[in-house]
């Protein structure tokens, strides 16, 4: 087994396990700490994947800036953990798995049946090359040039509406 | 390299583990946050395909998802407290003046 | 690859409105009577925006790296959108100010809005696609919420931002899968491989996906729980927009997506979908809103029953098909935009006057408003010479030729089922004896744009022939 697998077995079970976590914990806050954790290690596995620019946006853009918007969410509002469909009816906890399993067994036979690595012929070193910030930069500001004004406008639009709809008081 | 079917049986896991959150929670942040999970499941497939392709468009891709994420989570967040501001809650089940 | 002058050139009317936001922007901050400025700001960029589109429709073009498409479709589909927002900008005028919602920033989203739609109408890549969907639904969860003070609003851009949310979730994961297989996001590129990617279960999955996360946009069952209350709960200037804007645009997409397959052996591989969902989403929307009071949800039911017949057209994959999909969501832009425009002048500023019953003897008190309404309710329905029926005539057609007879039988029974409740408005205006005082804020704005579409959907209606040759034209 190489360091490669190795890390990627932590971190796959890391991310797979803080998934199911977070979205079985009652406390808003301690499903948003889950999530984070599934973001730093999915992090990792970008870096095993040599993604070196896309592991070091996912801890600054999501779980540093996305999930600390959660949380100051959380902490304004502290809603009151839910009462969980589960409760009322605990039969629809083994419905919701037994469903959940299902689909997942079908995208697996879809994955294994299609077998994408067939058609593949990694090459380490053009891994590491297109995970750079200079390659993906490039790319970004040439042929992507049109998507990346449009974030701009996206962004603007959602700054906008953010304060129009958060805001405390507005004039009339 | 580790077989590429490895990284995109994890990301199916994430993506369903996804869905079944936003079908069965209540609290329309955790709600929003198996959202989120999704949209990661869907970037971690990218990136692998990407990486194992050795065409940087899948990190483009995610580069403008994580974009696109942020704007939803301003704007998301925007929604959830003008609501709670008027209903003191966050609960979807009790958000019924409509009828859901 | 540095874009030429000739591609920017070409890219106008994207860029119209895009400096239109920010000129407006600048406006809104520096400007104590943007009150009155900005609305005929906004149409003056949006009709102008029309007018040049429909001046430079030309051929098909692709610029900017293959990101773009300009001119033909595209460029129709600018014209219904920008028109569209102008007569949305004319009903917001008074109603705005009515509710008690004017804020500058209304405008701008407006825009905004209509930038996304543009995009995802010229779009040429799968990047470019998902930025424009993202721009518009961001948009639209902002205005749906944007009566903050109301919590029936507050609930509708909850859900509709969930469930928006939710299906741009599905339309990633579904991108990603398309993009191991086929290795690259551009269209044309995907378009020419596509005969072997269509063997490859992991593309169609994606492509599945895909197909399942626009279904939620384009409001057909079984993805339309967040319609009716998501169309009832915003306001109502804001319903006009995305059940018809926001629907064509859209449409649009899936057709970019479907086109290139349409071209190739496998152009029947996702019919059984379509033709299953344009089924459910016709019958369910018909009868459903039978049982509907309020006017604002009889009317997003109906908007799934349309959803349903323009699906006809896509699921026939046809060039006739294509043209009939354009032709049918121009006239249903036009119908109910004008219908919207009407509830908006009889709604009151509790958001009251919007059942059913408040509508009698409309036809004394209003006779104007009322004859219109019954023009887009006799189009809406499909009754002759109006722009509703040709548009189903020709889905319809198309699908009689692509063998698909009894799914333009299932239509018209449909259709037949939608008369009843579109009907009963006339009927409840004209010969229902009124209780209640109606009292009808005029404005002279809202109207115009209401008779602007009524004038559209009967030139629709008397030449059709020569607009759908238009479009055909530039169907390739």
């Amino acid at each position: 087994m190489s360091l490669n697998f190795i890390l990627f077995l932590i971190f796959a079970f890391i991310a797979a396990t803080s998934a199911v976590l977070m979205i079985t914990r009652k406390s808003a806050i301690i499903a948003a700490l889950f999530l984070i954790l599934n973001f730093a290690a999915l992090s990792g596995l970008y870096l095993t994947l040599n993604a070196q620019f896309i592991a070091v946006v996912q801890v600054i853009v999501y779980a540093g800036a996305i999930m600390v918007l959660f949380l100051f969410v959380i902490m304004l509002l502290r809603p009151s953990d839910e009462q969980s469909i589960f409760d009322d009816n605990p039969k629809l906890k083994w419905l919701a798995t037994f469903v959940g399993v299902l689909v997942f067994a079908q995208i697996l036979a879809i994955i294994f049946i299609g077998r994408p690595s067939d058609g593949l012929t990694p090459d380490l070193q053009r891994s590491i090359e297109v995970g750079t910030i200079e390659a993906i930069g490039r790319e970004l500001y040439t042929t992507y040039l049109i998507p990346f004004q449009s974030a701009a406008f996206l962004l603007l639009a959602a700054t906008i509406g953010a304060l129009i709809l958060a805001k405390k008081k507005l004039e009339d | 390299m580790i077989p590429i079917e490895y990284y995109l049986s994890l990301s199916a896991f994430m993506f369903i583990v996804g869905v079944v959150g936003v079908l069965t929670r209540r609290n329309a942040i955790i709600v929003f946050m198996s959202i989120e999970l999704m949209l990661n499941s869907a970037n971690l497939t990218l990136v692998a395909f990407s990486s194992y392709l050795g065409n940087p468009i899948g990190q483009i891709f995610v580069f403008f998802v994580m974009t696109v994420a942020a704007a939803e989570a301003a704007i998301g967040l925007a929604i959830i407290i003008s609501l709670f501001r008027n209903k003191k809650t966050v609960n979807i089940d009790e958000i019924n003046i409509l009828k859901w | 690859m540095i874009p030429t002058a000739l591609e920017f050139q070409l890219l106008l009317p994207v860029l119209i409105i895009a400096a239109g936001i920010l000129i407006s922007l600048i406006i809104e901050m520096f400007s104590s009577k943007s009150e009155k400025i900005l609305p005929w700001f906004s149409i003056a960029l949006f009709v102008s925006t029309a007018y040049y589109s429909l001046l430079t429709v030309g051929h098909e073009r692709i610029i900017f790296n293959s990101m773009l498409a300009a001119g033909g479709t595209a460029n129709i589909f600018f014209f219904v959108f920008t028109f569209g927002a102008a007569i949305v900008t004319l009903i917001s005028i008074d109603y705005i100010k009515k509710i008690g919602m004017y804020y500058g920033e209304y405008y701008i989203l407006l825009q905004s809005a209509v930038l996304g739609m543009m995009l995802m109408a010229n779009a040429q890549d799968l990047v470019m696609i998902f930025m424009g969907l993202e721009q518009m639904s961001v948009c639209f969860y902002i205005l749906a919420g944007f009566n903050r003070k109301k919590i029936k609003s507050n609930e509708a851009a909850m859900k509709y931002f969930l469930l928006g949310a939710f299906a741009t979730g599905f339309i990633v994961y579904g991108i990603a899968l398309m993009y191991g297989v086929a290795q690259t996001m551009s269209i044309p590129a995907i378009a020419n491989g596509l005969l072997i990617y269509s063997d490859n279960i992991i593309f169609v999955a994606g492509l599945l996906l895909f197909i399942i996360g626009f279904s939620f946009k384009i409001a057909a069952v079984p993805f339309h729980m967040w319609v009716p209350d998501v169309y009832q709960g915003s306001p109502t200037s804001i319903t006009a927009l995305m059940s018809t804007g926001g629907k064509a645009a859209a449409f649009s997409s899936l057709l970019i997506i479907f086109t290139p397959l349409f071209a190739t052996t496998q152009s029947t591989l996702f019919q059984p979908y379509l033709v299953v969902i344009a089924t459910l989403s016709m019958l369910l929307g018909s009868i459903v809103a039978i049982a509907q009071t309020d006017l604002k949800r009889m009317l997003a039911y109906s908007s799934i029953s349309h959803a349903g017949y323009i699906l006809i057209g896509v699921a026939a994959g046809s060039e006739l098909g294509i043209a009939s999909v354009i032709f049918y969501l121009s006239a249903y832009t036009f119908m109910n935009l004008g219908t919207f425009g009407i509830i908006s002048m009889i709604e009151n500023k509790d958001e009251g006057n919007l059942s059913l019953n408040d509508y009698s003897g409309l036809g004394n008190k209003k006779p104007m408003l009322a004859a219109l309404l019954a023009i887009f309710m006799f189009a809406l329905a499909g009754i002759p010479p109006f722009a509703g029926f040709f548009g189903k005539y020709y889905v319809f057609i198309a699908a009689i030729e692509s063998n698909l007879t009894w799914l333009a039988i299932v239509g018209v029974l449909s259709s037949v089922i939608s008369i009843y409740f579109y009907l009963r408005v006339v009927v409840v205006m004209y010969f229902q004896k009124d209780e209640n005082i109606l009292n009808v804020e005029d404005s002279s704005p809202a109207l115009l744009g209401i008779m602007i579409s009524a004038l559209l959907v009967i030139v629709m209606g008397i030449a059709p022939g020569s607009i759908i040759n238009l479009i055909s034209n530039f169907v390739k």
